[in-house]
């Protein structure tokens, strides 16, 4: 190795100059507030913008709804939070009843292919209506009466039907040597949806599982329809006593808060997801 | 004594014959080598012994007992006595190499966790991979995998294994560790029946060599003959186109 050429040295490596670093980012920048800054503008030099901004973008009465809008808010959120955590387990439920196979389980799978088709085919606002107005006017002993409990239910039972439906797609993607190591190792149909199947299904549909999660962040406002002090209904009150929109301004800003980090939180899921499955292929 | 005998086994994918009434005796430390082209029905032979595809005529039997005996029928013992590892290794990408190798033992047959340990523990360690024991699949070389599935297999204590074509997708300098285990394998003594396309391997570690096509044995004997003296037309011909690619 010694005697060999001496290998020539490898060519220094490619220096950034500040100048190339920055300029295009300055540049961006630059346009951006540009644009803003003339459509910002165009808006306030409007002829009905004073107008505008009193009826949506009136401080004092966004000051004044907040607090009960930011009460309702709480219901939303909680609603959403436990909802969430019934929608994941139903939804597995269902995506696993429709993946058996033999004849003794066949009413499970049934059951969950007519649930699903059922259910997906209905709007969610007519089941909330459904249910929220319509279970508590049985009075039938025992059971709640609270629309908000009803209404919750409606959503649980409406989104596990689109969650079951992502479950399954995960299962399905799951390859097929992986069932036959597994019924080779002598697991049964159920240890292999526990041990092998449904993990691997879990992660690779967790981006499109959170995806749903954000949709329902913003669902869980058609409670209001049924007479839930959420935000929304809190803000329309308040709409209905001062004849000014800003109320709902608020209300909106708050799911804003809450969804984009969600929504920011799904892309991170889903990049680290994808590098994933590059890594594996290489 | 034999411990499996496959008698007139006939098997359809639909309306195309993969397996044509096969007969094969397997003795006990018998190594027993299938060669044949792709689609010959090596691979599917494998699958109808331990019942991962079912069959249309014939019978397999593992120690003069049935397959579709009632006793294999309602237990898990057909495939804790009759192991097989995939071409494609097939191990669980969310479980990591120890998890793996106890999965089976743990959940299928009610192997204490600290037992079932110890034993992947102890078969990691005999073939060079207790390193490996915490590692994930997708950290491991594709020989690696292949050795791990090889002892998941070997976890349940098999009677006999089965390897189906398992260098098939690895880099040929990945093949060697692989073929080392199953050397060492029948040196202690396993009962193997091997779908390969390594023929140099065959005729080093094989007792008998059958060799496939159409769904038939063709031809069948001791590697000495089969590879020297080969009888069947097909074999020869086979066995020239081997040659000719450099790989005998």
């Amino acid at each position: 190795m010694s005697s060999g050429p001496r290998a020539p040295a490898p060519p220094a490596r490619r220096t950034v100059s500040i100048r190339e670093k920055y300029v295009p980012f300055l540049i961006s920048f630059a346009s951006v507030a540009v644009v803003i800054a003339l459509v910002a503008r165009l808006v306030t030099q409007a002829e009905h913008w004073p107008r505008i901004k009193l009826q949506f973008f009136n401080l004092d009465a966004i000051v004044a709804a907040f607090p009960t809008v930011l009460r309702g808010f709480g219901i939303n959120m909680s609603v959403w939070a436990i909802a969430l955590v019934a929608i994941a387990i139903w939804a597995l439920v269902l995506a696993i009843f429709r993946s058996l196979s033999g004849p003794l389980l066949a009413p499970l799978k049934v059951f969950a292919i007519l649930y699903i088709d059922l259910v997906r085919g209905i709007p969610s606002l007519l089941l909330v209506l459904l249910f929220g107005f319509g279970i508590p006017a049985l009075q039938i002993p025992g059971l709640p009466r609270s629309s908000l409990f009803w209404g919750s239910v409606a959503m649980v039972l409406g989104y596990s039907a689109y969650a079951a439906e992502v479950y399954r797609s995960g299962m399905e993607a799951v390859h097929d040597g992986q069932r036959a190591a597994a019924k080779a190792l002598g697991l049964s149909q159920w240890q292999t949806l526990r041990h092998a199947i449904v993990p691997q299904a879990v992660r690779n549909v967790l981006p499109a599982l959170l995806n749903l999660a954000v949709a329902l962040q913003k669902d869980v406002a058609l409670l209001s329809v049924i007479g839930v002090r959420d935000a929304v209904r809190e803000a329309q009150i308040y709409t209905a006593r001062t004849f000014n929109y800003s109320s709902l301004i608020a209300a909106a800003f708050l799911f804003l808060i809450a969804t984009i980090p969600m929504a920011r939180l799904t892309d991170y899921v889903a990049k680290k997801d994808q590098e994933r499955r590059l890594q594996r292929t290489v | 004594m034999t411990r499996i005998r496959i008698d007139n086994l006939t098997k359809y994918y639909g309306d195309t014959l993969v397996l044509d009434a096969v007969d094969l005796a397997v003795g006990e430390h018998e190594v027993v080598c299938l060669i044949g082209a792709s689609g010959s029905g090596k691979s599917t032979l494998l699958r109808c012994v331990n019942k991962l595809v079912p069959f249309d005529h014939g019978t397999i039997e593992l120690d003069g007992v049935s397959i579709d005996d009632e006793r294999f029928r309602n237990s898990n013992e057909l495939y804790k006595r009759i192991g097989i590892v995939f071409q494609a290794y097939n191990l669980f990408p969310h479980l990591n190499v120890l998890q793996n190798i106890t999965l089976a033992p743990r959940k299928v047959h009610g192997t204490p966790r600290q037992e079932s340990e110890e034993r992947a523990h102890e078969l990691l360690t005999l073939f060079g991979m207790e390193q490996f024991a915490k590692s994930y699949p997708e950290q491991l070389s594709g020989g690696q995998q292949q050795r791990v599935a090889i002892v998941r297999a070997l976890a349940n204590n098999p009677d006999v294994l089965m390897l189906d074509e398992v260098t098939a997708a690895l880099d040929p300098e990945l093949i060697g560790g692989v073929l080392k285990i199953i050397r060492e394998l029948k040196e202690q003594g396993m009962t193997m029946i091997i779908v390969t396309h390594e023929m140099g391997f065959a005729r080093d570690v094989a007792d008998r060599v059958c060799f496939l096509e159409g769904g038939r044995i063709l031809e069948e004997g001791p590697p000495s003959q089969l590879f020297a003296h080969p009888e069947n037309p097909r074999t020869r011909q086979f066995l020239q186109r081997i040659i000719e690619a450099g790989r005998l």
